[in-house]
C-alpha cells in the first residue's frame, strides 16, 4: 500500500513546479495546443510516419556524428587512420561508425519513401507548398551530407568516387572548371578537398538543413496533416472523418516507428559492418569496380549510357543538365500540379512519378549488375 | 501497511498499471542500451605511449659530461643527463608534481623543474621543492662504432 502522505508530497511537489514554470514562461498556451492536437485517420495514415521515421534517424546522425568528431581527424595523414583507430581502439567505436554509415543510408531510404508518399497522396497540394519545397531542399541537402561524409575516411573508394563526382560539373561549358575548383579546394582532390567536405559536412550542411528542418516542423505543426484527396472527397459526401488525439496516442505511435528504426538500424551495425577499406593513395590507379553510393548509383549509370553527343552538346553536359531540370521540376512540382489544389489531382503526376521512379530503380540495379 | 490489509485485500494489478510498468522496463533498457555505449565511448583508449621501449636519443657527442638533453619519448618529454663525471643517466622528464618539464641546471648539476622550482638529484630523486616522488627512471645504453656513438634510452 502507498503511504498517503508521500503521494500528496509527490504531486504537490509536482504541482508546485508546474506552477514555478507556468508563472514564469505561460506554457498554457502550448499544454493547450498538444492537448486539443488531432491528426487524421484513414487508411492512407501508415503513411504519416515515414516522416517522424526520417526525423528520428537525423537525430541518430547528429549524436553519432558529434561523437564522431571527438575522434576523427580530417586530415589526408590522418583521416584514414583515425576513423581505424575509432573501428578498432575505441570502445564501442565499431557501433558509433556503423551506426552512422548505416543511418545515413536509411535517413536517405526513407526521407525518398516519405517523398514518394507525399507525391502519390498530393499532400503537397495548397496550403502545404512550402513544406514541400522545404522537404525537397532538405532531401538535397541530406544528399549533400551522405557525398561529403563519404569522403571523410579517406579510403580509396571514396577519394575515387569524389573525383568522379567533383569532376562532373568540369563538363559545363565556362562555369565548368570553377565549380570544380570551388568544390575541391584545388584542381585535384586532395587533403584540401578532404577538408572541405569536413567544413560542409560538420558546419556549413548542419547549420542550413537546422533551419530548413526547424521550418518544415513548423509548418506541419501548424497546418496539421494533410487529407489525402480521396478521403477527403468522401468527407465532403457526408462521411465523417475519424481523428486521434496528437498526444499521447499519436505520438505513441510514432514511437513505434522510431523503435522500428532503431531496432532495423541497431540489427545492420552489428550484423553488417561497414567496410573502411584500403587507405587512399592519390597516385595509385582507380581500383575496378568504383561507384558511389547506391542513391547516386542511378545517375552515375545515367552519364554511363550517355553518348558522347547528343544533338551536336556533349553527352555530360546533357546528362547535368537534365538531372538539374529535373530537380527544378522536383522542387516545384505543387505549383504544377494546380488542379491538386482543387480536388482534382493529376493522373499525369502519378504516372510520371512512377515512370521515374522505375527509370532510376533500373538504372541501379544496373549500376551494380555492370559494374 | 495498515494492520489487517492482507493478501486477500490487495487491489489487483490493473492491466494499465502492468503496461505502464512493460513500458517503462523498455524504454528504461533502451536508454541503457544507448547510454553504455555512449559513455564507454567517450572514455578515450589508453594511448600508444607505453608501447614505446625504447628511442635513440641523440650522440653521444652532443653530450658533454655535465650536461643534459630533453628528447621526445613515446609520446612524453624524457631527458637523458651526463653526470660532471661522465656517466649516462635517464629519466622521465616529467615533473612528479604538476607534469611540466624538467631541465638539466649545470651550474648546481640538478634537475630543475621550472614551473614551481622543484628539484631532482642526478639519480631522479625529488630533494627540494614540491614534487612528490622521484621521477621514474629508464635504462640506457650506448652503441655504435667509436666517435659515433648513439646513446639508446628503454624502458627498465
Amino acid at each position: 500500500m502507498e503511504d498517503p502522505t508521500v503521494a500528496t508530497t509527490t504531486s504537490s511537489w509536482r504541482a508546485r513546479t508546474a506552477t514555478w514554470i507556468e508563472e514564469r514562461y505561460e506554457l498554457g498556451a502550448l499544454t493547450r495546443f498538444i492537448d486539443e492536437k488531432r491528426v487524421p485517420v484513414h487508411r492512407h495514415s501508415l503513411w504519416y510516419y515515414l516522416g517522424g521515421m526520417t526525423l528520428f534517424l537525423f537525430i541518430v546522425q547528429v549524436v553519432s556524428g558529434i561523437m564522431l568528431i571527438l575522434y576523427y581527424r580530417p586530415s589526408a595523414a590522418e583521416a584514414y587512420e583515425s576513423v581505424q583507430y575509432i573501428v578498432t581502439r575505441v570502445e564501442f567505436g565499431w557501433l558509433v561508425r556503423n551506426v552512422h554509415s548505416w543511418s545515413a543510408n536509411l535517413l536517405v531510404a526513407v526521407a525518398m519513401l516519405h517523398m514518394a508518399s507525399v507525391i502519390y497522396l498530393r499532400a503537397y497540394r495548397k496550403p502545404r507548398e512550402l513544406t514541400w519545397v522545404s522537404g525537397a531542399f532538405l532531401l538535397f541537402l541530406m544528399l549533400g551530407f551522405g557525398f561529403s561524409g563519404y569522403l571523410l575516411p579517406w579510403n580509396e573508394l571514396a577519394f575515387f568516387a569524389t573525383k568522379v563526382g567533383t569532376g562532373i560539373p568540369g563538363a559545363l561549358p565556362i562555369i565548368g572548371h570553377d565549380i570544380v575548383r570551388l568544390l575541391r579546394g584545388g584542381d585535384e582532390v586532395t587533403g584540401a578537398t578532404l577538408s572541405r567536405f569536413f567544413g560542409l559536412h560538420v558546419a556549413i550542411l548542419p547549420a542550413i538543413t537546422t533551419v530548413l528542418v526547424g521550418l518544415h516542423l513548423l509548418f506541419v505543426q501548424q497546418q496539421g496533416m494533410s487529407v489525402p484527396p480521396s478521403v477527403e472527397a468522401n468527407v465532403k459526401k457526408g462521411e465523417r472523418l475519424r481523428e486521434t488525439r496528437f498526444f499521447p496516442n499519436f505520438v505513441l505511435h510514432d514511437a513505434v516507428g522510431w523503435y522500428l528504426a532503431l531496432a532495423l538500424l541497431a540489427a545492420l551495425a552489428a550484423f553488417s559492418p561497414w567496410e573502411l577499406g584500403k587507405k587512399a593513395d592519390p597516385f595509385a590507379s582507380v581500383p575496378a569496380g568504383i561507384r558511389p553510393e547506391w542513391y547516386f548509383l542511378a545517375a552515375f549509370q545515367a552519364l554511363k549510357f550517355l553518348p558522347s553527343h547528343v544533338l551536336g552538346i556533349e553527352g555530360e553536359n546533357v546528362g547535368v543538365i537534365g538531372f538539374g531540370a529535373l530537380a527544378a521540376v522536383f522542387v516545384v512540382l505543387p505549383f504544377l500540379d494546380r488542379g491538386a489544389s482543387y480536388g482534382r489531382p493529376g493522373r499525369w503526376v502519378s504516372w510520371l512519378a512512377t515512370i521515374l521512379f522505375a527509370f532510376l530503380a533500373v538504372m541501379t540495379v544496373l549500376g551494380y549488375i555492370l559494374a | 501497511m495498515e494492520p489487517g490489509d492482507g493478501v486477500v485485500n490487495r487491489p489487483p494489478v490493473r492491466r494499465r498499471t502492468l503496461l505502464d510498468w512493460l513500458l517503462g522496463l523498455g524504454l528504461g533498457s533502451t536508454g541503457l542500451a544507448v547510454f553504455h555505449p555512449v559513455r564507454r565511448f567517450l572514455v578515450p583508449p589508453r594511448g600508444g605511449e607505453a608501447e614505446t621501449a625504447s628511442v635513440v636519443a641523440g650522440s653521444l657527442s652532443e653530450l658533454p659530461p655535465n650536461s643534459g638533453k630533453v628528447f621526445p619519448f613515446g609520446s612524453r618529454p624524457a631527458i637523458v643527463v651526463r653526470t660532471p663525471d661522465g656517466e649516462l643517466r635517464a629519466f622521465s622528464a616529467v615533473c612528479t608534481h604538476l607534469d611540466c618539464t624538467v631541465q638539466y641546471k649545470a651550474d648546481t648539476s640538478q634537475m630543475w623543474c621550472a614551473c614551481h622550482n622543484g628539484i631532482y638529484d642526478l639519480s631522479g630523486a625529488n630533494v627540494s621543492g614540491p614534487p612528490p616522488r622521484p621521477l621514474e627512471t629508464f635504462v640506457v645504453n650506448v652503441r655504435g662504432e667509436a666517435g659515433r656513438e648513439e646513446v639508446v634510452v628503454s624502458r627498465s
